[in-house]
């Protein structure tokens, strides 16, 4: 096995057994630092960051947690990662973190915030409303009082001031994370027969476990070696994935996915993570260049309702830009925003032609069978044609 | 269990009622004109924290999707509409309102009550609750009509009050809302006017104030979730009017004549319950008699709370339209509060409204209300030992209805509950002894 081989293996196994050991054993290692968890979508992790802690992504539980305590809170048509994210907390699993982050995605992980809260009082829990009027001219404004807010929060805990500094330091420690995620999935989409999107996911996925400083010197090491893979590609058909920026499916269903015939040029797992497509600048007033690129720099989403332009405007370029000739569409059960999108998504794909596959997936699913096969007659439908 | 037997059927016709019929029916005659002879102009809102007040200072026609679907669902006729937006790709988890509102929308907008018209405006109102901005995002692409999201930030502090900065934003925005209604209308901003409809909000919210507190009365004047409910139509599509005035008038005064007379919804009130969770509207009138049987009363409920509160203080302020109104929709409903502030809301309902216990009625179609009402229950019967029943169905999609189910949980809690009053009721006759 190569050293990315070896490297794919190793994270894959943690990743699968339970997502959050990274992170646990990171801490018994650094048991000064504090950590604050970050649900999905999208956090301002620069802030955590710079008042001297870890953020990590607390993005469910996998589908190896049995849920025993956290579905007599949250009703069954209640999205998956909500009760897994509540089931951890109730399993004493997240003793590790000293805060967790919600934020203002959907109804479902508000109201988990409060429940966190009540459940959980020595965990501090923040609460991030992100402005929806990305029109007005008072918006910028208004989120940079939110970030003020949330870093007197983390100053308090941390017992460290933020200066602007620091702050800018942070910046550019993760606008080098997220280009180097770019890199990757650069690399994916122009030969994706050489980089697996199992493979681009895990070391995607570790970044929201790691220190950025230990994630960025694995992928400055992954990436000259994976850039050295010259694989034939195989007949597939090439496919724009979306619907999944919040909970995640199994790593066995991505892999899944492209085993049953299609190449996954682009895709939205761990959107928040990702959510710039380029550098925050680091001149000028931090915060308020972090605010800004939130309305006016960032990706697309189905929690983020940008009236200046359709959602399904942005999935078709994405479509046309990749090079792409179907959309797979995998969307969690019960997630409102991605199974709405889907309506207006549909609308948009079939004026223009474009074939598109929905699935539904929930990360505590086991058997993949059904997903697989639908897969595989929607490819065989377009190769055949 | 005897006194159960006998299905008590509800009489709902009080002087209230009827001029709520009379008034509806006359809003809803300006709607059909609007869509039918283009007179006067629609502007679509959402009812959680509504700032009505701004729309009716430029004569615009307030018109809420949230309304018509209800009207929908209580008429029976919701079903056909859902799922033809269930063929155009929407899921059998997505809101049920939304989806009665897309397939009426997308056809030719003739429902039993009245004809819809196109919006001038889409002004989402965004207080809480994020399916609205999915829901208004579509009905703006499906009719290219021009969109404003009015941001209201959740209230997150610890205080449980917005920030200056977070009132701020919102008035900054309400200004901005101004300037479309006046592009729309052809008319500038009447200041005097619009200070003269916040004053009636006042008023209107002073008597509806009134109004709730009555229910702490022994027995209850009315039922303050399902007499409540014919009462906010006129709170959200009159509100600021003349009109809104007089009837809110009318009901406290039919509510006090009520309580003189010691008279109150049912023959008698043996149980007062505080209710939690929206309405299941196509069967409302079977989810009520499911309670009368028992002599169950609401006291209070949390649904009347969506558009505004009032029975806590809140009170529009002519001196102060502008951050009046943008205070009502930061803090003074139930949607942009947190959970726990809505605990504690119950919490009161429960001690000051004197309530033998809590009924949360989950909707699937509403994770606002629903997501992690296992939690509240939790709390309510672990921590402050109130009885509660948890029951679940669906605020518009009629096939998530089992009304035997609902029932056998309805009957069981209740029988239970009258056992516990009748153990208390020897315990307290032998320490009397």
């Amino acid at each position: 096995m190569t050293s990315f081989e070896n490297l794919f293996s190793r994270y894959r196994e943690s990743l699968e057994n339970s997502p959050l050991d990274l992170v646990r054993e990171w801490k018994d290692r650094h048991p000064d630092t504090k950590l604050i968890g970050c649900y999905p979508v999208y956090t301002p992790v620069e802030l955590i960051h710079a008042a001297g802690m870890l953020p990590v992504g607390i993005i469910g539980a996998g589908n190896r947690l049995e849920i025993a305590h956290a579905d007599s809170r949250f009703q069954s048509f209640v999205c998956s990662i909500v009760k897994s994210t509540l089931e951890l907390g109730l399993t004493e699993r997240l003793r590790f973190l000293d805060g967790i982050v919600f934020h203002s995605i959907c109804d479902p992980a508000r109201n988990l915030g409060s429940v966190f809260k009540r459940n959980f009082p020595d965990l501090m829990v923040e609460y991030i409303h992100f402005p929806q009027n990305m029109t007005s001219p008072h918006t910028v404004d208004y989120l940079v009082s939110e970030y003020r807010r949330l870093t007197a929060s983390y100053e308090q805990l941390s017992g460290k001031k933020v200066t602007d500094g620091a702050l800018k330091q942070s910046i550019a420690l993760y606008n080098e994370q997220r280009r180097l995620v770019r890199d990757l999935y650069a690399l994916r989409r122009e030969a994706p027969q050489n980089l697996s999107t199992l493979e681009c996911y895990v070391l995607t996925r570790i970044g929201t476990l790691l220190p950025p400083e230990e994630h960025i010197s694995i992928l400055q090491a992954a990436i000259p070696e994976l850039r050295q893979r010259h694989e034939r590609p195989k007949d597939r058909i090439r496919v724009v994935l979306e619907g999944s920026f919040c909970e995640q499916p199994p790593l066995e269903l991505i892999e899944g996915l492209e085993a049953a015939g299609c190449y996954i040029l682009d895709d939205d797992f761990l959107l928040g993570w990702r959510w710039f497509p380029k550098d925050i600048p680091t001149d000028g007033d931090p915060l308020r260049n972090l605010a800004n690129a939130y309305i006016n720099h960032s990706v697309y989403s189905g929690v983020k309702h940008d009236s200046r332009e359709p959602k399904s405007k942005h999935l078709i370029d994405k479509v046309k830009e990749t090079g792409a000739s179907a959309v797979l569409i995998l969307a969690a059960k019960f997630c409102e925003p991605a199974l709405f999108d889907y309506a207006l998504y549909k609308r948009a794909l079939e004026k223009e032609g474009i074939p598109h596959l929905c699935l539904e997936f929930e990360e505590k699913m086991w058997i993949f069978d059904r997903a697989r096969t639908e897969v595989e007659t929607f490819v065989e439908s377009m190769l055949f044609e | 269990m005897a006194q159960a037997a006998e299905a008590v059927k509800t009489s709902y016709q009080g002087q209230m009622h009827l001029l709520q019929k009379d008034m509806m029916g006359r809003y809803f005659e300006r709607v059909t004109r609007a869509a039918e002879q283009g007179e006067g102009k629609a502007v679509y809102m959402l009812i959680s924290g509504n700032p009505v007040e701004l729309v009716q200072a430029f004569d615009l026609i307030p018109v809420y999707p949230e309304i018509d679907a209800l009207q929908l669902a209580v008429k029976k006729s919701a079903l056909p509409f859902i799922q033809k937006a269930e063929e155009l790709g929407y899921s059998m988890d997505n809101c049920a309102y939304v989806k009665a509102d897309v397939g009426l929308f997308l056809g030719d907008r003739k429902t039993p009550f009245a004809t819809i018209p196109l919006p001038a405006l889409i002004l989402c109102n965004y207080v809480g609750c994020n399916v609205y901005l999915q829901w208004f995002e579509h009905l703006a692409e499906y009719c290219d009509g021009q969109i404003y999201n009015l941001d209201i930030p959740f209230l997150r502090d610890p205080s449980g009050q917005p920030s200056a900065e977070d009132i701020t934003y919102v008035v900054r925005q309400l200004e901005e809302v101004i300037e479309i209604c006046e592009r729309i209308s052809g008319k500038k901003l009447d200041y005097a006017r619009l200070k003269d409809i916040v004053r009636r909000s006042g008023e209107t919210g002073e008597m509806w104030s009134r109004i709730k507190g009555l229910t702490k009365n022994i027995p209850s004047p009315f039922d303050a979730y399902f007499d409540s409910v014919t009462m906010m139509a006129p709170l959200y599509c009159l509100r600021g009017t003349e009109e809104g005035v007089r009837f809110f008038e009318t009901a406290l005064k039919e509510m006090e004549e009520k309580v003189r007379m010691g008279t109150g919804p049912l023959p008698q009130e043996r149980f007062r319950f505080i209710i939690e969770g929206p309405p299941p509207w196509p069967y409302l009138r079977t989810f009520r008699d499911l309670f009368s049987k028992w002599g169950a009363v609401a006291v209070a409920s949390t649904y009347s709370t969506v558009g505004g509160l009032w029975e806590f203080g809140f009170r529009h302020d002519a001196n102060r339209p502008l951050e009046s109104i943008a205070q009502h929709m930061l803090q003074w409903n139930v949607t942009n509060r947190n959970f726990l502030q809505r605990y504690q809301q119950i919490r009161r309902y429960v001690e000051e409204w004197h309530a033998d216990a809590l009924v949360i009625h989950s909707v699937k179609s509403c994770r606002l209300f629903s997501a992690g009402q296992g939690d509240m229950r939790e709390y309510f019967t672990k921590e402050l030992n109130v009885p509660t029943l948890l029951i679940e169905s669906d605020i518009e999609d009629p096939r998530y209805f089992s009304e035997a189910q609902i029932k056998n949980r309805i009957d069981a809690f209740f029988e239970s509950l009258e056992h516990k009053k009748m153990v208390h009721a020897a315990a307290e006759a032998g320490g009397a002894v």
